[in-house]
């Protein structure tokens, strides 16, 4: 058994399942828990480095243009003051994720109001974020910089998907919908500001940062820097929020370590809380019509989604909001397009769930519609249009639980599929009502290395640049290793975020739980092998529990003293085009709309999920409420405003950038959908990070009408929207 | 943030001393303060601090109201059984601002001082009159969502950001102040902020090296009292509008109806005549739509913040209709 495999062939073998340990796929406590809630998990700005000098950002005040002198005289001369940084290396953006390669360069060249440019480093941090406050900048400032995604030309993006005659088909449907939904930005607004501390030695330079993917940051920072990858080592242990925003190296970690080689010092950069949001990259805002036709029995006949994003000049990424558009609903006719508009706002990159997170609000509300147009239950008309294959390109779906999360979601919720109209019920000032809506995520994964190491004293040690973004990476890690190796999770030692370790997949795209653990399966299906020999039986017949062979030799007299150590490597292989692969699922949302001002608050929310096979049922349930949370904020208040005049985003902390508060979230309910998808992982795992997002906002929104009969065509639906549409 | 001298007051005659000196600023809980300065919109040479003075007592007072001590913190306060007895308007308008925390540190003084939340203000980076005179309003022709509709000036449409005030205000709560030279005088609530007309960077009427000792609440009056804030978030948002009403009916008529507004104007907006206008009849939509018309009567927006117009209008009928029983 090669601990290597590209996935060419489904796996419908499901080895996890007859494993005699059986820890995998319980409700194991993360294994770091008492460390972060004792604040002993050392986060990358908590690093104490003797020496170490502390850097803030300057961010420029024009929208675009160039820098043309820095005056570090300005500050120089200001106690503590150390160094100006503003050295061509210096970068303007971040990179976008799986870049692999330095982003927007030299950070004097300006594309939007805020964004660094310089560094002042100083003794300390007030003295430093003091002096950044007085640098004297002289900039070449452009006129008519475009920042309203409306008023540009927008560019058509590749992709497009046009098939049959859609026009006709909504003439001929006899119901037809013809919507347009608009999506403000969001922003990732990570509680752990993004940080590094960086230390040069004279060759080789260390950086303690905050970063998702270090398989692809290693090469980002090497390149930014101009070091070879092999003078460098990246360390992201604990990740304090990413959401997409530490996918990519950013302008904090280029800046350290470019103040690092030049000062010969650590140097420390955190953003400060008004920087992150200003200048980490945006979900972009969003444009979507809808043009649905159906027949009599509410089949789709005619299938149109078109959008329009935005995102900088030059930058590659544009809101993928079709993505799951493609091959959710059925419907012979199709048009699915996507246009970019060039504008001066801060870079638009990925958000938790880019695509989905609001391509699928937009297109449930558009169903809602389509569902009272047809006088059909709004489960009934899903249940209707779920496809067999992909509607546009005929490959079949790897595994499909939209039907299952349907229904067992409608029943764990108490859905009536009776006739449904407005304001059927009122509690005093407060109209009630229910809504729902389909959730669908698109599975990744990507190629990732872990070493297992069964030590001697029968402990194992798993190794791996992998990193944990707070969503349990650790633990699954150990779960897996220990339902192969026969262990308890407390025998199994997790160490990832650093590049001395092999590569791992990183976390983003929901991809790390699928990629990482298939890759510690395969260590262990070669460890296994090892032992069976030893145990002298076949690796299928080896059952190892606690410990030893079930009913023989323990696995410290099998190592005999000495370490065995496998590394795994998975790579996706052609079945990732052989199949369309996708986690499913369905929200169900009772709101409650105030008759006299708008305001909406969610009362109680049902997510049923199928992704394959669940890893960790206390911390899968826990991405879906985060997942469901994050759309109640799409839903009622996430707005990014930029301003008109010069593009700055004018609410830039989190008093104003309105995230969920606790009292906004009500009991949610999970429901996991049993399901093993072979061809989505050696584990028969899908990811789940993010599909907890992908749709829940529109079940809020559906909610609404059916509470109050306000239809709203703009997300956030804040009070003043939901008044304006409000009937008398 | 920049350098600033640390003096630590021990009494409200050394307080006054030390609040004299050139661009001197009282410190108490720093719930605000601390942020503008980290942000450098406050910049200071000096913070005295005040929290050692005393001044934190809430006490009956002779003609049967209440006396709040300027370093009493707004969770003491909403937590005083008179408040929560003969008060509740205040206890409620203090719960529902900013957090636990927060409260927990926040003072009477200091949050009648409370500066506004205008993005403008909080950007030194961005115009704004009222950080920098003459520098021109950000807010006017950008992002005026949570900024005034009533009271506004060509220079400044920001508003006051506070709770507590508001109920103060419709309670007429009376500001004791006193000055460096331990010269003392009172203002009433409602005359304590200011409309920003064109000196919007005076917030209020404290005058150099004065400061607020405390504030009284007159004998406790009859009627329902409510306060309501409209946010988009339940908690920690500034409110978009919010009402502080004491109403009193006799048989069906409304024989009191004192009223503030939070949010819509650039201090607690409290206009005699929407009183006027509901004393004396009988609860319902139309009369309190003639409400409506006198509080907005003058009302403008600017765009973005046109919505608070009719918010304003229906959280009025909401309150009322609470306050009377009205069926609306």
């Amino acid at each position: 058994m090669s601990a290597y495999l590209k996935q060419d062939e489904p796996d419908n073998v499901n080895r996890l399942d007859h494993m005699r340990q059986g820890v995998l796929g319980t409700d194991a406590s993360r294994i770091e828990g008492l460390l972060k809630v004792t604040g002993t998990a050392p986060y990358a700005a908590e690093y104490q480095l003797d020496d170490c000098l502390e850097g803030v950002l300057v961010t420029a005040t024009i929208s675009k243009g160039e820098v043309t002198a820095i005056d570090a005289d300005s500050v120089l001369s200001m106690p503590g003051v150390v160094a100006v940084i503003d050295d061509p290396s210096l970068t303007a953006r971040a990179a976008q994720g799986t870049a692999g390669e330095a982003p927007a360069q030299p950070a004097r060249e300006v594309g939007y109001f805020g964004q660094p440019i310089a560094l002042v480093v100083a003794e300390s941090f007030e003295q430093a974020r003091d002096a950044s406050k007085h640098l004297k900048v002289s900039y070449r400032a452009d006129d008519d910089v475009a920042f309203d995604p409306e008023a540009v030309e927008a560019e058509p993006q590749d992709g497009a998907t046009s098939q049959g005659d859609l026009a006709h088909a909504m003439k001929e449907a006899p119901f037809s919908v013809d919507v347009t939904y608009t999506t403000e930005g969001h922003s990732s607004a990570a509680m752990e500001p993004h940080a590094a501390i960086a230390q040069w030695d004279g060759d080789t330079l260390t950086v303690y940062a905050s970063l998702q993917m270090l398989n692809y940051n290693i090469s980002e920072l090497a390149d930014s820097l101009g070091l070879d990858e092999d003078k460098l080592r990246l360390v992201s242990r604990y990740v304090g929020g990413g959401f997409g925003s530490k996918l990519g190296v950013s302008e904090e970690t280029v800046a350290a370590s470019v103040a690092a080689m030049e000062l010969g010092r650590p140097v420390r950069v955190a953003m400060l809380r008004q920087q992150v949001l200003q200048c980490i990259m945006r979900r972009s805002e969003t444009r979507q019509r809808f043009r649905l036709a159906a027949g009599e029995d509410g089949k789709l006949t005619g299938f149109g989604h078109e959008a329009r994003v935005s995102n900088l000049p030059g930058e590659s990424f544009a809101e993928p909001v079709l993505q799951s558009s493609h091959f959710l609903y059925a419907g012979e006719n199709r048009e699915l397009s996507m246009e970019v508009a060039r504008i001066h706002r801060m870079t638009a990159g990925s958000v938790r769930a880019p695509g989905e997170a609001v391509g699928m609000p937009a297109l449930e509300c558009a169903m809602d519609v389509l569902a009272e147009k047809c006088g059909l239950d709004p489960v009934e008309l899903r249940l209707r249009n779920i496809p067999d294959r992909h509607p546009a390109n005929g490959t079949p779906f790897s595994s499909h639980k939209l039907a299952e999360c349907l229904k067992q979601g409608a029943e764990a919720f108490g859905w009536d599929s009776g006739p449904r109209s407005p304001r059927h019920t009122r509690e005093g000032e407060w109209w009630v009502g229910t809504g729902m809506a389909s959730a669908a995520r698109v599975h990744n994964v990507g190629e990732a290395k872990a070493r297992v190491t069964l030590k001697a004293d029968g402990t194992a040690l798993v190794e791996t640049d992998m990193t944990d973004i707070g969503t349990g990476t650790y633990t699954i890690l150990a779960q897996t290793v220990g339902e192969m190796l026969g262990l308890p999770v407390a025998k199994v030692l997790v160490e990832l975020g650093d590049t001395h370790h092999p590569r791992g997949p990183g976390s983003g795209g929901s991809w790390g739980a699928a990629s990482i653990c298939s890759a510690a399966y395969l260590a262990c299906l070669a460890l296994r092998e090892t032992l069976a020999k030893r145990a002298d039986v076949a690796e299928e017949k080896l059952e190892l529990k606690d410990g030893a062979v079930v009913g023989g030799a323990s696995l410290i007299d099998l190592l005999d003293g000495r370490d065995l150590a496998e590394e795994g490597h998975y790579e996706p292989g052609d079945i990732a085009d052989d199949f369309t692969a996708s986690g499913f699922g369905a929200f169900f949302a009772r709101v409650r709309v105030n008759r006299f001002t708008g305001e909406t608050r969610v009362e109680h929310m049902t997510g049923a999920f199928g992704f394959g096979r669940v890893l960790n049922t206390k911390t899968a349930r826990s991405q879906c409420l985060g997942g469901m949370t994050w759309s109640i904020g799409a839903a009622l208040t996430e707005a990014m405003l930029f301003d008109p005049v010069d593009g700055h985003l004018a609410n830039c902390d989190l008093a104003e950038y309105h995230v969920p508060v606790n009292r906004d979230v009500p009991d949610l309910d999970v429901v996991f959908v049993e399901e093993r998808d072979g061809a989505a992982s050696p584990i028969q795992a899908k990811g789940i990070g993010e599909l907890g997002m992908c749709g829940g906002a529109g079940a809020i929104a559906n909610a609404i009408y059916n509470a109050c009969g306000a239809r709203v065509f703009e997300f956030p639906m804040t009070p003043d929207k939901v008044l304006a549409a409000m009937p008398d | 943030m920049r350098p600033f001298d640390y003096q630590r007051a021990e009494g409200i005659d050394h307080a006054g001393q030390l609040i004299a000196a050139e661009n001197a600023v009282a410190i108490a809980g720093g719930t605000n303060l601390l942020d503008l300065m980290k942000l450098q919109v406050e910049t200071p040479q000096t913070l005295v601090d005040v929290n050692r003075i005393g001044h934190a007592e809430i006490e009956d007072s002779d003609d049967g109201g209440l006396w709040i001590g300027a370093l009493a913190t707004n969770t003491d306060t909403a937590v005083h059984p008179r408040v929560k007895a003969d008060y509740p308007v205040l206890a409620r308008a203090i719960l529902a601002g900013a957090t636990q925390q927060l409260r927990n540190r926040a003072t009477t003084g200091g949050n009648l001082c409370q500066r506004t939340r205008c993005y403008y203000f909080t950007n030194i980076d961005q115009p704004c009159n009222k950080r920098d005179p003459g520098s021109g309003c950000g807010a006017i022709d950008g992002i005026a969502r949570l900024h005034a509709v009533l009271g506004t000036s060509d220079q400044c449409i920001a508003t006051y950001p506070g709770d507590m005030a508001v109920a103060l205000s419709a309670l007429d709560a009376t500001v004791h102040i006193t000055s460096a030279h331990g010269k003392a005088r009172t203002v009433p609530v409602r005359d304590f902020h200011r409309l920003p007309g064109h000196t919007p960077w005076k917030d209020n009427v404290l005058e150099p090296g004065e400061l607020i000792t405390g504030v009284s609440l007159p004998a406790p009056v009859e009627g329902t009292q409510i306060y309501r804030k409209v946010r988009e978030r339940s908690s920690y948002a500034f409110a978009l509008c919010s009402i502080a009403a004491i109403v009193e009916m006799d048989g069906d008529k409304i024989a009191r109806a004192d009223l503030a507004f939070g949010g819509l104007a650039h201090k607690p907006w409290h206009d005699p005549e929407v009183g006027e206008v509901l004393v004396g009849q009988k609860p319902g939509a139309k009369l309190f739509d003639k409400a409506a018309d006198v509080l907005l009567r003058d009302a403008r927006g600017y765009g973005e913040n046109d919505f608070k117009i009719p918010l304003a209008r229906r959280t009025l009928a909401a309150v009322l209709a609470e306050a009377t029983g009205a069926e609306l």
